[in-house]
C-alpha cells in the first residue's frame, strides 16, 4: 500500500517534471503538441480543484449557521449570493448550461452590478485603511525609514496633478525613483526568488520535497 | 496603578458608601452610553437605508433612473458602495452583509466561469457528449478527468491517498514548466539589462550613471540577500547599500499602491456622483 500511497506519487512528479522540463528544449511540434495537452489536462484538474475550494467555504459557513456561532445570521447571504449566481449562470440566459455561455444574461448583470462594485469598493478602502496604518507608523526613525519615507512621499506626489503645482521636477523625480533604484532592487528580489523557485522546482521533481504529499504513510 | 471603573461585587467590598454609591453611579452611566450608543446606531443604519430607499424612488420617479434592469443595477451597485464604506464609520450590520453576499457572488462567479471556460470546452464536449451521441471521444480525457475526481476523493477517509495522485501530477507540472521558463524570463533576461555597457557612444551622462546605479543596485541586493557570507567589511557596506534600494523600493511600492487604491476610490465616487446621483457629467 505504501508503493500506491507514497512512490506512484513521487514518480508521477518526477516523470511528468522531467518531460516537462526537457520538452521547453526540443523545438518540434509534437513536442508544442505534448504541452498544450499537459496544461489542458492541468486545466481540467483545477477546475476539479474548485470544488475543494467550494466545498470548504460552504462548510466552514454551515457550520458557523449550524452552531449559531457569533454573527451566523451573516453566512446565510453567502449561501444567498453563491445560489442565485449559480442558478442564474446554469439557467444561461434560457439556454441551459450545456449549451455555449450566452452574453447579456442576468449572471453577467450579477457580475457587472454586484460583484464589480463592490469588489472595487472593499479594495478602495484599504486607501484609507493605508493612509492611517502610515501616519501611525511611519516615523522617521533611522535613516533607513526615512529613505522609505521619502520615496513613498514623492512617489505618491508624482502621481496627482498637486506634485506638478508644487514644483515640475516631482513627477520627474518619480519616474527616476520608479525606473533605476526601484527597478534595481525588484531585479534583484525577482532573481533571488527565481533561483529559490528553481531549487524547490529540482528538490520537488527528485523527492527530496515531499510537503505537497501531506502527512501519514 | 491600574484600578478598574467597573467593580465586581467583591471588589465593592470594603469600600465606604460614598466610594459604592460613586462606583454604581459609573457603572449606570456607562451602561446607559452603552445602549444609548446600540441605539443610535440602530436608528442611523434605519434612517439611512430609509433614506437611500427614498432618493431612488425619487430618482425612479423622476425618471433619473430608467426602469430598467441597468436602472435598477445601478440603484444596487450605489447600495453596495455606500455599505462597504459604512464600515469608515464602524463595523456595522450592512457591511457585513454586503460583505458576506460578495464572497457568495464572487464564489458563484468562479463555479460557473471554471464551467464555461475550462470543464465545459476540454472536458464535457470532446468527452463525456461524443460518449453519449455515439460520437468519437477524446477518451485521454479519461486521465485528468480521474486525476480531478481523485481529488475531491481528499474528503473521504478510506480513499483521500488518491488525492497525492492528483497533486504530484499538478506540483510535478508546475516544477517542470518553471525551471526553463524562469531561467529564460526571470535571470537571463533580467540579467542582461543589468549589464548593459555603461558607455558605448550615443547615450547621454545620465542614462549612464543610471545603468551603473542599477547594476550597483542589483549586486547590492543579491548580496544583502546572501547570507553565507557574514554582512562584514566590504560586503558589510555593499549589503548596506542594498538595504537603501531596498527601502527605496518598498517605499515606491507603498506609494504607488496606495494611488492605485485612491484611483479606485475616485471611481466609487465617480460612479456615485455621476451613474447614481447624476451631479457631474
Amino acid at each position: 500500500m505504501s508503493f500506491l500511497r507514497r512512490t506512484v506519487p513521487l514518480a508521477i512528479a518526477f516523470t511528468v517534471g522531467v518531460l516537462m522540463a526537457f520538452q521547453y528544449f526540443v523545438p518540434h511540434p509534437h513536442s508544442k503538441a505534448f504541452l498544450e495537452l499537459m496544461t489542458r489536462w492541468d486545466r481540467i484538474i483545477a477546475g476539479f480543484a474548485v470544488f475543494i475550494g467550494i466545498y470548504s467555504l460552504f462548510h466552514l459557513h454551515w457550520t458557523r449557521i449550524r452552531r449559531k456561532a457569533a454573527g451566523w445570521g451573516y453566512s446565510i447571504f453567502v449561501f444567498l449570493g453563491a445560489g442565485i449566481t449559480i442558478a442564474f449562470g446554469l439557467y444561461n440566459g434560457g439556454e441551459a448550461f450545456w449549451h455555449d455561455k450566452k452574453e447579456d444574461t442576468m449572471f453577467d448583470w450579477l457580475f457587472l452590478y454586484v460583484q464589480v462594485p463592490a469588489g472595487a469598493t472593499i479594495f478602495s478602502i484599504l486607501a484609507f485603511f493605508m493612509a492611517s496604518a502610515a501616519y501611525r507608523t511611519f516615523r522617521a526613525r533611522t535613516v533607513e525609514s526615512t529613505v522609505l519615507l521619502i520615496a513613498a512621499i514623492i512617489v505618491m506626489l508624482g502621481r496627482v496633478p498637486v506634485g506638478t503645482l508644487i514644483s515640475p521636477y516631482i513627477p520627474v523625480a518619480a519616474d527616476w525613483i520608479m525606473g533605476v533604484p526601484n527597478l534595481a532592487a525588484k531585479r534583484g528580489i525577482l532573481l533571488g526568488v527565481s533561483l529559490g523557485a528553481i531549487a524547490t522546482s529540482i528538490k520537488i521533481i527528485f523527492g527530496v520535497e515531499r510537503q505537497y504529499l501531506g502527512g501519514g504513510d | 496603578m491600574f484600578t478598574p471603573t467597573l467593580p465586581s461585587p467583591l471588589k465593592g467590598e470594603g469600600k465606604t458608601a460614598l466610594e459604592r454609591k460613586k462606583l454604581d453611579f459609573c457603572k449606570g452611566l456607562k451602561e446607559m452610553i452603552r445602549i444609548n450608543n446600540r441605539s443610535f446606531d440602530f436608528w442611523l443604519l434605519v434612517g439611512t437605508l430609509g433614506l437611500f430607499a427614498l432618493v431612488n424612488l425619487l430618482f425612479f420617479l423622476l425618471g433619473k433612473l430608467g426602469l430598467s434592469w441597468e436602472g435598477f443595477g445601478i440603484m444596487i451597485a450605489a447600495g453596495l458602495t455606500l455599505a462597504v464604506y459604512s464600515f469608515l464609520y464602524k463595523d456595522n450590520p450592512a457591511f457585513k452583509v454586503v460583505e458576506n453576499l460578495y464572497v457568495g457572488v464572487a464564489l458563484g462567479y468562479t463555479v460557473i466561469i471554471t464551467w464555461f471556460n475550462a470543464l465545459k470546452p476540454d472536458l464535457y464536449d470532446p468527452l463525456l457528449v461524443p460518449i453519449f451521441t455515439g460520437r468519437q471521444a477524446q477518451y485521454l480525457l479519461l486521465v485528468p478527468m480521474f486525476l480531478g475526481i481523485f481529488m475531491i476523493l481528499r474528503f473521504t477517509r478510506v480513499l483521500t491517498w488518491l488525492s497525492r495522485w492528483s497533486f504530484a501530477f499538478v506540483v510535478g507540472l508546475g516544477a517542470g514548466i518553471t525551471i526553463p521558463n524562469l531561467i529564460h524570463s526571470f535571470i537571463l533576461k533580467q540579467l542582461e539589462p543589468s549589464m548593459h555597457p555603461v558607455f558605448y557612444g550615443g547615450e547621454t551622462v545620465l542614462a549612464s550613471i543610471n545603468t551603473l546605479l542599477i547594476l550597483l543596485g542589483v549586486t547590492s541586493v543579491l548580496i544583502y540577500f546572501f547570507f553565507s557570507v557574514e554582512h562584514k567589511g566590504p560586503v558589510g557596506v555593499i549589503s548596506r547599500i542594498g538595504i537603501w534600494f531596498l527601502m527605496v523600493s518598498f517605499g515606491a511600492s507603498f506609494g504607488y499602491t496606495v494611488m492605485g487604491r485612491m484611483s479606485l476610490l475616485i471611481g466609487r465616487v465617480m460612479f456615485l456622483m455621476r451613474d447614481w446621483l447624476g451631479i457631474i457629467q
